[in-house]
Formats: C-alpha cells, structure tokens, sequence
C-alpha cells in the first residue's frame, strides 16, 4: 500500500479498501521509524490526524471531495502553513508560525489533502544538496536500499550506515526523500534553478517545474521571484498531473499568476509519440556529465527513435553562460528578499540593542548562515549604483538570450527537449561537503537552471538505477504552458524504462505490500 | 521672520547690482492618494487610526506575502497626470528602493524609479506681484514626471527611554511623487505652485492634500549660482508642513546659501531641515549616511499597462484595465477653467476667482448665494470677501463652519437689495447672524428697529425738521438728537450729538 501511487490509493481509498486515518497513521509511523533520514523538520501529527477524521468522515458520507482526500502529503518547509512552524530551515525563522497558508497548501487542504508536515531543506532554499540548513542534512533513502547497499562495497566494517550515505540534492531533498520513502503520496517542493528536479533525480521519483506563472507563489518564501515556482514531488507522472491540476491556475494574490483559467487534464493510458520531435539539446552534453549517465541519455533518445518520433540534434548556445547569469540575478534578489528579515516584526531578534542598526546587523548575523549571507553580501554588490549596469542589466540581456534560444528552438518544429537531470548519480554525503556550497550549486544546476530562466516547465523522469545502485533521471524541458504535452511524453517514457521500485527495510516492516509491485525488468 | 517673501526677492535684486544671484529652487511632492485601501494591499486607509491596526500580513511584510495592485491608486495617479497635462506612460515599471528603516518592514520601498507612470507635464499658477491682489501673473512650472510609490510606515524616537516605537499604519499608503523642475525662483512662487497643485488634488480628488495631516508633503531643492554659470550646490529641505512654511523655507535657504558663499563658504550637498519656530533651517542629523539605493525591478508585479480607446483590446474584462480616455472624459473643471468660468459668468475680477478658489468651499456658496438672489453677482462677491471671509480668518473657521448659511446671507442680501435696510444696517444684521443664534434677518431686522424709515410723512417731517433748524429754529434740535438717538439705539452721547448737530446745520 505505502509504495503504491497516490492515484492507487486514491482509488483504494474510494472503495473503501484502506481508511484515511488508517493511511495517515502508517504514513506517520513510517515517518518516525525513517526519522534518521531527517526528511521532516515538522512533523505534524495532531493536526494531520484531525484533518484525516474529517476525510474519513466525508468517505462515509459518501462526499470525498475528489481524488486528493485523505491522501497523505508533505510540504516544504518554506511554504507558509497556518499554524504549523515555518523554519526554511534557518535560524532566522525557527519557532516562526505563519497566520496564513501558501495558496498552493490551501488548495491541498480545501480538497481534502492530510498534511503530514514540513520537509527539509537547505536554507532558504539556497543549495543543491539539502545539507546545508540549520536541522541537518538529508539522507537519501537510497542509501539504504537493498539495491545501494548490494552494489556498494563498504570500506571496513566500522564504517558502518553513518558513512556511506548519499545526499539527496536538492534544496527540496526533504521533499524527495519523504516520496521516495513512501512516508507521504506526493510534496511540494520549490524549484528555483533545479531544487524540484535535482533532488527528484538523485531520490528516483518524478519532480516536476510547471511553467512560470501557472501556480501561484503567494505564501512561498521567496529565493528569487523572477523564477521561483511551486515544485511538485511525486512517485508517477500521473500523480504529477492530478497534483498540478488541483494546484494551477490564477491567484489574485500573485500578480505574476496567468489570467486565463487553467484545465485540469488527465493523460492517455497509450501515450503516443510517433509524431513528435524531440531535441537533444548538445550544449547538455557538458563537462562532468558521467558517460553513465551520457549513455542513459541516449539510449532514452533512441527509445525515442524507435517509436518513430523524430530525433535531432539543437543548439542553445547561450546555456553555458546561464550559471554566470543565474548567480547575479540570484544574489540579487536574494539580497533584495532577506532584507525583511530584519528582527522587528518576526523570527529572530538579537539581544544586542545598542541601536537599531547594531539590532539589525546582529540579528542578521545570528540569523543566516554563511551562504545566504555570502548572497546577500554578492547580490548588493552587484546591484550597487556603479556595478548595476555592469552585472545587473548584464546578468538580464543574457537572460534573455537565454530564453531566446529556447523560443528558436521550439520555433523550428522541436516539441519537447530531453536532457539529462543532475551530471552523476547521488555522491555521499562525506564527498559532497568537500566543496563548498557556491560551487556545488554552480555545479550542480548546470542541466536545470536554464529552464527556470526561460521560465519553461520541466520534469524529471526517473529512469534508471547507476552502477551504483543509485536513481538516475532524464529530464524533458517542453514549451510555455504545454504541461499537458510535456507530461505525455513523460508518461510514455516512464512506461518504457520501467524504473525500479526502492527496496526498504523500514518499509518492509510496515507494508508487507511494498514489494508486489516491483517491476520486473529495468531499463539497464 | 515675518518680513515678506516679496522683500527677501527685493533683496536678491539689490544684490545684484553687485554679484548677481540666481536663486534655483526645484519640489518633490508626495501626496497621498485618497482611496480606501493601499497600494498594493487591501488595508484600510484612515489618518490618526489607533496604532498598527491597519496593517495587513503583506505591510508588515511577513515572508511569502506579494503585492497587489490597486487600480483606484492608478486611476487617481493618472488623473492627477493628465490634469498636470503630462504625457501618460501606457507600460511603466515598479522598482525596489532599497534601504534599512524600522518603518520600511521589507527594507525596501516599492517605486517607480525607472519609467514612471506619468512624465513631461506643466502646471501653471498665479502670483501676485509687491502683495497687489490686482498685479497677478502667470507662471509654469514643468512636471518632470509622477510616480506611483508606497509610503512608509511611523517612527516615533523615544529618547529619553531610547526606543523606537513603530507604526504601521500608513505603512503601504499609494503616494503620488510629483517632481517639479527646478523652474522657480523664490519662496513665494514654490507657495504658490504648491498651492495650485493642492488645488488641482482635491479638485480631482486623488488627493485630500492637507499638510497638516502629512497628506501632502513638500520637500524643496534649493541652489543659487551666478547667471551663465551652472547651477549650484544644492540642499533639500525637509520637515515642511505648511505652504506658508515653504515660502519662508525657501527663502530664508536662498538667503542662507547667498551668505555662505559670499563669505567664502561652499555649500554642502545636504538635507536640512526647517524648524518652524526658529524660521530657519538646519542640517539633519543624516539617518542613513550617503546611501546607495540598489534600485531593482520589483519581481512579482509585472508591467503596468494603460489603455486608450484605440489599444483597448476588445476581449479584455472593463474591470481588469485602466482606460486613459475614459478617465480623460471626466475629468472635472480643475482650478483654473473654474476661475475662468466665474470671471465670465458673474463679471468679478479675476483675483477674486482666486480668492473663491482659494478657501475650500467658497466658490460654492458664493455660486449657492447668487442662485438665492436678485443682487448682481459684482456686489455679492464684496459681501463673501470682505464680509464673510474676514469674519471667518477672524474666528479661523472654515466656509462649512459658517454660522451664516448662503440662505440666510441671500435672504439678508435679498432684504438689503429691495431697500428695507440699509447697507449700514445689513453690516449690522450680519453681525448678529454671525452669533448664530438661530434667528432670520427679517427678525433681527424688527427686533433691533433697522428698517430702513420708506414712510414719505415720516421722511417728510425729518426733513421739515432740519428745514426748520436751518432757518433759525433751535428748539426742533431735540427732536433731530431723538432721531440720531434711535438710528444709535440709543448709544451716542447727546451731547456730542447736539455739538455736532450744531456744526453740521450751520455749515
């Protein structure tokens, strides 16, 4: 049951075959016995039991409010939920609670969705690994799976779980690891420059970037507002699919939201991509790209040739100077965003009162660790009177030619991109840290972060495990607002690479149920 | 520091002859824009509400929150452009102005720093020269642009207990930036300016523009240089709440700069402030040092985008877009097609229409006066002027305190107009409507005996009187002081009156 997909345990739920609160408990034991994953920075029991009583009450009464009642969910720790801490995982925020909800969770909730809690990240979402904010990092539930464990041959004996284990990527590792562990159906994740997909690929489930603008950002903690978007997290496209049809739309409370009403849609059980192009974008083909996963690539993109879709090279020159790009504008905003945080009206607030000012700068000090104030301190920089044109205006015509590219490249004929989601497989924690977080991020974002700057929808599709055991994804970049496209071809992938379900120990013990679902063969 | 305006322009003049100055002195206006919610929030807008209770989670700033646009806020700044005559941006832009202030909770300010809303426009006003309400001219002043801005919130420095206690209530309040050229020259002229661009504000309603309530807040840019040679330092004067304050502020700055570099000083590039009290300014303690704003487009409100009659497009829901023409349409008379329209219809003298302007309400009850009586408009306007508006500075009320209604001075005016009194007795009558004690004209009339005397037998006699007094009857003298008596009631002493009597009869 716990393994299954949310749109089978929709159903399941709907015939009565499993209760609400019955689903919601599991998913909370299973939460406590997967603790050390630190996926959760809130775990919130009471209130999620509440809200399944109330789901199983409309069951009995025969009035779910659709499929999403009584399904377990999670959500990113920097989403505003009424009631229920809001950390992003800093210092700055520990203890805050929001007087209102992010319109995203309000619509989960308004539709029945339990929510188990708050998930991990790296600070204000500024990071790539999700081990980068003040609760800790995240472990990859893949680091405990029976398909890493095998492959990956432990160095002695007293090195025993502590240290082989990987990171999730992220920043929405959280988010990630609570799908992949099966403690929650689907989360919400953010997705900046990569922070949906990234973790998505490295905990082998589907993450999913809409369109900029097809989801509403009011009650999400900014990182940058010009390309933050609601992520979502789930373990099949169509879990992806009903999530964002329950979440799209306008929101008069964001301004930056489409006017036009948006069409939930349901995807065809024989997806059918004969007739579609489909790019190979060469600029992907980039510096530290593992030949595993350049292999994966195109073996995907002869699948594609082989259901008569036409295949072809293109190019989007201006990619590789998209992290450049992405760093000014980043830190910019990032500079621009946390000057709220100033103590005086919420979170944190330094003892130190000599004077406003001295409040201010030890409240921001004790507040933010090292890499949001590395931003900070880069991104007024950048946007100081004599450097603003230089970086600022700069970091934006580039931006430009970035989304350029993409509009010529859809302008030919191409439908949808594939490309690859991270450069390799999940590396472990011990490896990871070695480098710091600019550089990991810069990293790390390489494959992602021009989407988020043509403001196109992506999506991560997992496809196969590494050499290591270890999920490995492909992404698929498709045009402004064809979600609906983008995820018909994920769906039809999906189908053909039949990525194998994570084998648990901790499940196990739960859900005696977990493993009947195992695909048999694997795309490798 | 009551010396005129007009002479400190004098002295300028004077010294002239020997190094000629050139005083520069550009505004930046805010005004507040009268509408019920703020700018880019549904919070209430209302002055001296208790503190913090206007504040909604996106003025306060909590994380998450965005803005909002309120179209009221843009309908009015593009009103306020239009009557400014200003050509009006169809796309303009928000932009965050950053700095760190306890009542700025997102540490930035949301403007319009790089396309305004509004830009290129003039605004003419009036002025008297040497203080002569008949010498008037006219002079312009460019608008360089007008931009669409969030007020902050209030400060209120504790010394004593060193605390700031903050006030969000007009935190997020839509403000209206007017910058106006440096295209004047002295305090009376920025007075003036001001003065007009009030007007205009309330005329159109985008604006209550009342200083005293902060709705309407000028800051001045003043430098003085040498002709031919570029413009001066420049300070900025701050802390001016009052149009009488500015002119005083402006000049007394001009005066100050002209001293400083005539005794060999330079002017510092600085903020000062105007302390009303001294009449002078002084340097501001500079809160935030030399800043450097960061400007940087606002993310999450995407271009503001107006429409005229031509790029209206056809599809689009009335309620989403701002129609530039069809606000143009109604636009009510500003200030000065409404002189012009009381010039030609009632005949008055064009530097009366700017007194009726000039106090809030005047030019209605003098319209409401005219429509209650038969008195040609040309005589009513001395009675709203001299009589009606020196009583009202007297007491300092306003034209809707008056005790006096347009009814009850029409009635008085109507009773003076077919004689039953005279011009001397309706003073009178005015005077006692003035106590607002409740009663008619007619009844003070009757009550204090002022009816003008119309019987021909009465006259008659008086007259035979005075005849008799002529030709050598003294003993009638007495009943000629009755007469003086009664028109007195009975005040003037009889002595005098009989002394004067006497001189008057035998002159």
């Amino acid at each position: 049951m716990m393994g299954n997909t949310m749109s089978l345990v929709s159903a399941a739920l709907k015939e009565g075959r499993v209760a609400p609160t019955e689903l919601c408990q599991r998913c909370l034991s299973l939460i406590k016995s997967t603790k050390f994953l630190n996926a959760y920075i809130t775990v919130a029991e009471e209130t999620a039991l509440k809200q399944a009583e109330e789901s199983e009450k409309r069951y009995r009464r025969g009035q779910p409010l659709g499929v999403l009642d009584g399904i377990p969910i999670a959500v990113k720790d920097n989403f505003n939920t009424a009631g229920i801490e809001t950390t992003c995982a800093s210092n700055m925020l520990k203890g805050y609670i929001s007087p209102y909800n992010a319109t995203v969770v309000q619509k989960l909730l308004d539709q029945g969705a339990v929510l188990l809690g708050k998930t991990n990240l790296d600070e204000f979402a500024m990071g790539s690994g999700s081990t980068d904010g003040v609760f800790g990092p995240v472990r990859n539930p893949w680091s405990y799976s029976r398909q890493y464990k095998e492959k990956s041959v432990p160095k002695s004996h007293s090195e025993d779980k502590d240290s082989n284990w990987v990171i999730t990527g992220g920043s929405s590792g959280g988010s990630a690891a609570a799908v992949s562990s099966f403690t929650c159906f689907a989360a919400l994740g953010s997705d900046t420059g990569g922070s949906t997909r990234n973790p998505a690929a490295h905990c082998g489930v589907v993450g999913l970037k809409p369109t900029y603008g097809l989801i509403s950002r009011h009650g999400l903690i900014p990182l940058v507002n010009s390309m933050d978007v609601p992520g979502i997290l789930t373990r099949c496209v169509d879990d992806a699919a009903v999530v964002l049809g329950s979440l799209a739309g306008h929101d008069p409370k964001d301004s930056t939201t489409i006017q036009d009403n948006f069409k939930p849609f349901e995807l065809s059980n024989l997806p059918d991509v004969s007739k579609l192009s489909i790019g190979i974008p060469k600029e992907y083909h980039a510096p530290g790209l593992s030949s595993e996963i350049l292999a994966l690539w195109s073996k995907a993109a002869d699948l594609f040739k082989n259901a008569g879709a036409k295949v072809i090279e293109v190019s989007l020159p201006h990619t590789r100077y998209s992290i450049v790009c992405y760093h000014v504008l980043c830190t910019a905003e990032v500079a621009s965003n946390m000057a709220r945080f100033d103590g005086l009206e919420y979170g944190h607030r330094s003892d130190m009162n000599k004077s406003t000012e001295s409040m201010y700068a030890a409240t921001r000090r004790e507040g933010f660790n090292d890499v949001v104030r590395g931003r900070i301190l880069s991104g007024n920089y950048f946007m100081l009177k004599q450097n603003y044109e230089n970086y600022f205006i700069k970091a934006q015509k580039v931006r430009r030619l970035i989304a350029n590219d993409f509009v010529k490249v859809f302008g030919s004929g191409v439908d949808i991109l594939l490309t690859p989601t991270t450069l390799s497989d999940a590396v472990p924690y011990t490896e990871f840290i070695k480098e710091d977080n600019r550089t990991r991020s810069a990293q790390d974002d390489i494959l992602t972060q021009a989407a988020n700057m043509a403001g196109l929808p992506a999506i991560n599709v997992p496809t196969a495990l590494s050499e290591r055991g270890l999920p490995v994804g492909l992404q698929f970049i498709g045009r402004s607002f064809q979600e609906k496209q983008l995820l018909t071809v994920a769906k039809w992938f999906e189908k053909q690479v039949k990525f194998p379900t994570i084998q648990l120990e901790e499940v196990k013990r739960h859900d005696h149920g977990v493993f009947q679902h195992q695909k048999s063969a694997s795309f490798l | 520091m009551s010396v005129s305006v007009l002479q400190y322009c004098s002295t300028t003049f004077a010294i002239t002859l020997l190094a000629p100055w050139v005083p520069v002195v550009g505004l930046e206006i805010h005004a507040q824009i009268s509408s019920n919610s703020k700018l880019f929030s549904g919070s209430q807008v209302q002055f001296a509400a208790p503190p913090n209770s206007l504040v909604s989670f996106f003025d306060a700033s909590l994380p998450g929150t965005l803005p909002v646009l309120n179209r009221r806020c843009v309908e009015a700044a593009v009103m306020t452009g239009l009557a400014l005559n200003c050509s009006i941006n169809k796309k303009s832009l928000f932009d965050r102005k950053h700095y760190f202030y306890a009542d700025l909770p997102a540490g930035y300010q949301i403007t319009q720093q790089r396309v305004p809303i509004a830009v290129n426009g003039s605004l003419s006003y009036s002025l008297c020269i040497d203080n002569k309400m008949s010498q008037m001219v006219t002079k312009t002043v460019r608008i360089k642009q007008i931009q669409l801005e969030q007020d902050s919130g209030k400060s209120l420095h504790d010394d004593t207990r060193s605390q700031t206690l903050v006030d969000l209530n007009r935190a997020g309040v839509g403000l209206m930036e007017v910058v106006m050229e440096p295209d004047m020259c002295c305090g009376e002229e920025a007075a003036a300016a001001v003065r007009e661009l009030q007007l205009i504000l309330q005329t159109l309603g985008s604006s209550q523009a009342v200083m005293s309530e902060g709705q309407l807040r000028v800051d001045a840019n003043v430098s003085v240089h040498h002709p031919g040679e570029p413009y001066g330092v420049r300070t900025e004067v701050k802390n001016i709440n009052s149009i009488r304050f500015l002119a005083k502020a402006v000049d007394y700055e001009i005066q100050r700069q002209i001293k400083e570099l005539e005794s060999g000083r330079t002017i510092l590039n600085e903020t000062r402030a105007f302390d009303s009290k001294l009449g002078c300014t002084v340097p501001m303690r500079d809160k935030e040092g030399k800043q450097d704003y960061r400007f940087m487009p606002e993310p999450n409100l995407p271009p503001l985008i107006l429409y005229d009659a031509k790029s209206l497009p056809a599809n689009m829901n009335h309620q989403q877009v701002v129609n530039i023409d069809w606000i143009h349409e109604r636009l009510p008379d500003l200030p000065s097609v409404k002189r012009a329209k009381l010039v030609e219809r009632y005949g008055i003298l064009p530097e009366h229409s700017f007194t009726l302007l000039n106090e809030d309400g005047l030019s209605e009850f003098f319209e409401d006066v005219i429509k209650q009586t038969q008195m040609k408009p040309k005589k009513v306007i001395g009675w709203i002027l001299k009589d009606l508006l020196s009583y009202l500075k007297k007491h300092s009320l306003t034209v809707k305190e008056s005790p006096v209604s347009s009814f009850l001075l029409a009635d008085l005016l109507n009773r003076l107009e077919e004689k039953e009194i005279s011009s001397t007795a309706a003073k009178q009558v005015f005077a006692e409507l003035w106590k607002g004690e409740g009663k008619t004209p007619l009844e003070i009339v009757k009550e204090k005996k002022l009816q003008l005397i119309q019987d021909q037998k009465d006259l008659e006699q008086i007259c035979q009187t005075v005849m008799a007094i002529k030709a050598g009857n003294r003993k009638v003298l007495n009943k000629l002081i009755g007469l003086v008596q009664r028109e007195t009631q009975g005040r003037s002493n009889p002595v005098l009156v009989k002394q004067l009597l006497e001189k008057k009869l035998s002159e």
